[in-house]
């Protein structure tokens, strides 16, 4: 997830198995909902959504595919 | 006059997300009313407990935490299973206020299921100090359920909440609205629901017809299980449902499951910004402020270290003078039964058999105790999950991943827990590795053959570095392991991890001392079974044969004794196989206490004791010591390769047992007993042969 730090962003699609989507979707990622990267840096990172933080391990943040919030 | 109630109990399940305060509101309704059990053939716990309100009987049981009622996890299929399958009178489902509309998703589930369903809505003190206003009965009305504010740690709503329990129970109040998921899929919903209906449907499934429906479009591969199983011609309905899934996913360009998702979220939306306002602008809030430091880049991993640093400090400085006390008090308890029984097998049995191993074992409560506190509160604060972001980077370096850091800091205590703790890791590789692996911390049953090894053979002041530097080689040996098991035995790609981090919590005093306890019991538990038993058999293999009267005294009393040992089945089974130590520098009494190590790792001093001066009444703190400075085939060279060699062999039987628990199986704890004694044995022979070698 190519995203400039605490900075609101909008996610355009989630890539991966239907397993794992469906998983990140129980955990409030779903196309259009705001997303916003808070630490990490190569590889595993923390993001706030919805109200809650999560953590991504790598691999799993490169899935994310965001746009920013225009 | 008091009519009896003679009702069922009313049998209500405790689920919500992880973090919820699920298990907060379960210890206060249930107090010490409660008991841990298993789900019949997994390893997931069972916590149940029961309550009384008027004249109900509430059986209460704590459900894992879940995200959805489509299980990812082993531990969300149970959940799942105990709602859909064994049909609770009423669900309570636990919602986080100040992460409203995430934790809906799951009430939305419990909606479409149509069961009887309460929403309490906990930790709303801190939703409203975050600046927000929920109406309750609002959220209530448009969700078509009842919702009751909570605060789960003070007890706030409990009174609410029950008096709801027992209505909705009374009257199997189900939900009254419905979820909409839009004019492409509901026709097709309804359309699947009425194959369901028609087909006949046994009473095992007197599930809503449109929950089924709706899961089948989503692909749940337990509901198609299930349908499969009880249903006849369920392939030509599955067919079907194939069928009308693609014809919406070529509709709606997007899979049906992710399509269903979000129109829950957009409900959930719709509801939240009827009933939830916000009051003031929100402050910062401290979880964020705190976080910037602790998982910053640069600093996140020094302050890791410090913490940990500081934690066995404290554990180690205040465990010192309690241990000290019950050393003590053993010590006067053996001198007590010495000086009030008649010399014989019956007063050896209890003072060298029993006081002493499980006295060594005993001794060491403090310490583990201390360290599990710790432990609890940097889970209960919510730490924990950021510590396991922070070294996600160098666990990644072994092949492993931050959750796996867990387990081995419990290690620390003992391994018993620790394995335990393995259930988290969701991925099956990184599970075994760090099940393997987790021995190599050195736990606490180690501690006194160092300390014993070290202080006798080393000055004072280099003793506490050679402890110190065994224990960071355990963990040097435990990460070049957890790489060697990455690359051979699992080898690939581990599934990447996605965690949610709570916000942090100052955590309740009884909620540390509950799940302190938890694990310190198990340590105590091993003390109290294995280790007794096993200290008296090593006992009795120790003093049996007795050998016959000398004529002429011995050398010494240590020569009799020592010789009285070889005599002993112990004794002459070590002998015999003695020149598969004499490499490592061992000899056959050294064998004898590794042989007993091998029940648990606390005998091992006590049966050195008894090798070198079993019958010696004088329980002198250096006798031993002394024995062992005295012995010609004992320097620090051997001292140092047995301490290595002791931090590495097999693991107690009780960790033994607990993996093959764990695993379903005797093949990894038989792995596990075979490779810790190989590496053992190598490391301590390229040790102490490189070691003579070099001159030491």
């Amino acid at each position: 997830m190519l995203a400039t730090p605490d900075t609101p962003h909008q996610i355009v699609e989630i890539r991966g198995g239907r397993g794992m989507r469906r998983h990140l979707t129980d955990m409030g990622f779903v196309t259009g909902a705001t997303v916003t990267v808070t630490a990490g840096h190569a590889g595993s990172i923390i993001v706030s959504l919805m109200d809650s933080r999560v953590v991504l391990g790598r691999g799993m943040a490169q899935r994310i595919i965001v746009q920013p919030l225009l | 006059m008091t009519r009896h109630a003679h009702h069922k109990p009313i049998v209500v399940a405790l689920a919500g997300n992880p973090n919820s305060g699920k298990t907060t509101l379960f210890n206060n309704l249930t107090g010490a009313h409660q008991h841990v059990g298993n789900y019949p053939g997994v390893t997931v716990e069972r916590k149940e407990g029961h309550t009384r309100f008027e004249q109900h009987h509430l059986d209460i049981v704590d459900l894992p935490g879940t995200y959805s009622l489509t299980p990812y996890s082993l531990e969300e299929l149970v959940a799942r299973n105990f709602v859909v399958e064994e049909r609770p009178d009423v669900v309570v489902d636990v919602v986080d206020a100040t992460n409203l509309e995430r934790n809906l998703y799951l009430a939305t589930q419990f909606i479409e299921l149509d069961v009887p369903v309460i929403i309490a809505l906990n930790m709303i003190d801190m939703a409203e100090a975050q600046g927000l206003r929920i109406d309750a009965e609002l959220l209530g009305q448009l969700l078509g359920v009842t919702v009751i504010p909570m605060v789960a740690t003070t007890g706030f709503g409990k009174q609410e909440l029950l008096e709801a329990i027992a209505d909705v129970a009374a009257k199997h109040t189900k939900p009254t609205a419905t979820i909409h998921f839009g004019n492409e899929l509901e026709p097709h919903i309804a359309g699947v629901a009425e194959l369901l209906d028609d087909s006949t449907l046994d009473d095992k499934i007197s599930i809503s017809p449109r929950w089924l429906a709706i899961k089948l479009l989503e692909n749940d591969a337990e509901v198609i299980a299930d349908i499969s199983e009880h249903i006849p011609d369920a392939d030509n309905l599955l067919g079907k449902v194939t069928r009308v899934r693609e014809h919406v996913e070529s509709i709606l360009g997007e899979d049906a499951e992710i399509t269903i998702g979000d129109r829950r979220y957009g409900f959930i939306a719709g509801a939240c910004r009827r009933a939830v306002t916000t009051v003031k602008s929100r402050r910062i809030d401290v979880t964020d402020l705190i976080d910037d430091i602790v998982t910053n880049r640069i600093v996140g991993i020094p302050i890791f270290f410090l913490l940990m640093w500081l934690m066995f400090e404290m554990v180690f400085r205040l465990g010192e003078p309690p241990m000290g006390w019950i050393e003590t008090g053993f010590d006067a308890l053996g001198g007590l039964v010495t000086s009030v029984m008649p010399p014989g097998e019956l007063r050896s049995l209890i003072v060298d058999g029993i006081i002493g191993g499980v006295g060594g074992v005993l001794v060491f409560v403090p310490n583990i105790l201390l360290l599990f506190l710790a432990i609890a509160f940097i889970e209960d604060s919510g730490y924990m999950a950021r510590a396991a972001f922070v070294v996600d980077k160098l666990m990644h370096k072994i092949g492993l991943h931050g959750k796996s850091f867990i387990p081995m800091l419990i290690g620390f205590g003992c391994t018993v827990p620790a394995v335990l703790a393995c259930r988290t890791i969701d991925d099956e590789k990184n599970r075994l590795t760090t099940m393997l692996i987790a021995p190599l911390m050195s736990c606490s049953a180690r501690l006194p053959v160092y300390l014993l090894l070290a202080g006798a053979f080393f000055p004072a002041a280099l003793a506490g570095k050679v402890i110190f530097g065994v224990y960071i080689f355990g963990v040097l040996l435990a990460a070049v392991m957890a790489l060697i098991f990455r690359k051979s035995l699992f080898p690939g790609e581990t599934a990447p991890f996605v965690m949610e981090l709570p916000p942090y919590r100052m955590p309740t005093l009884r909620g540390l001392l509950v799940h302190m306890w938890e694990r310190t019991w198990m340590y105590v538990r091993k003390a109290g079974t294995v280790i007794l038993v096993a200290s008296v058999i090593v006992w009795a293999l120790l003093t049996h044969p007795a050998p016959p009267p000398q004529i002429a005294t011995a050398e010494s009393e240590h020569q009799a004794a020592s010789d009285a040992v070889a005599y002993s089945y112990a004794g002459r089974f070590s002998k015999a196989l003695e020149p598969l130590i004499r490499p490592l520098g061992f000899d056959w009494k050294i064998g004898t206490s590794l042989f007993a190590g091998f029940a648990a790792k606390e005998i091992v001093v006590s049966t050195l004791g008894t090798v070198y001066s079993l019958g010696d009444t004088d329980e002198q703190d250096n006798t031993l010591r002394a024995a062992l400075t005295s012995d010609p085939n004992f320097d620090p060279l051997v001292a140092l390769t047995l301490m290595v060699f002791v931090l590495i062999y097999v693991p107690c039987i009780a960790v033994v047992a607990v993996v093959k628990k764990e695993t379903n199986s005797w093949k990894w704890p038989a792995f596990l007993i075979f490779y810790t004694t190989s590496l053992a044995w190598i490391v301590s022979f390229i040790l102490y042969q490189g070691g003579r070698l070099l001159g030491f």
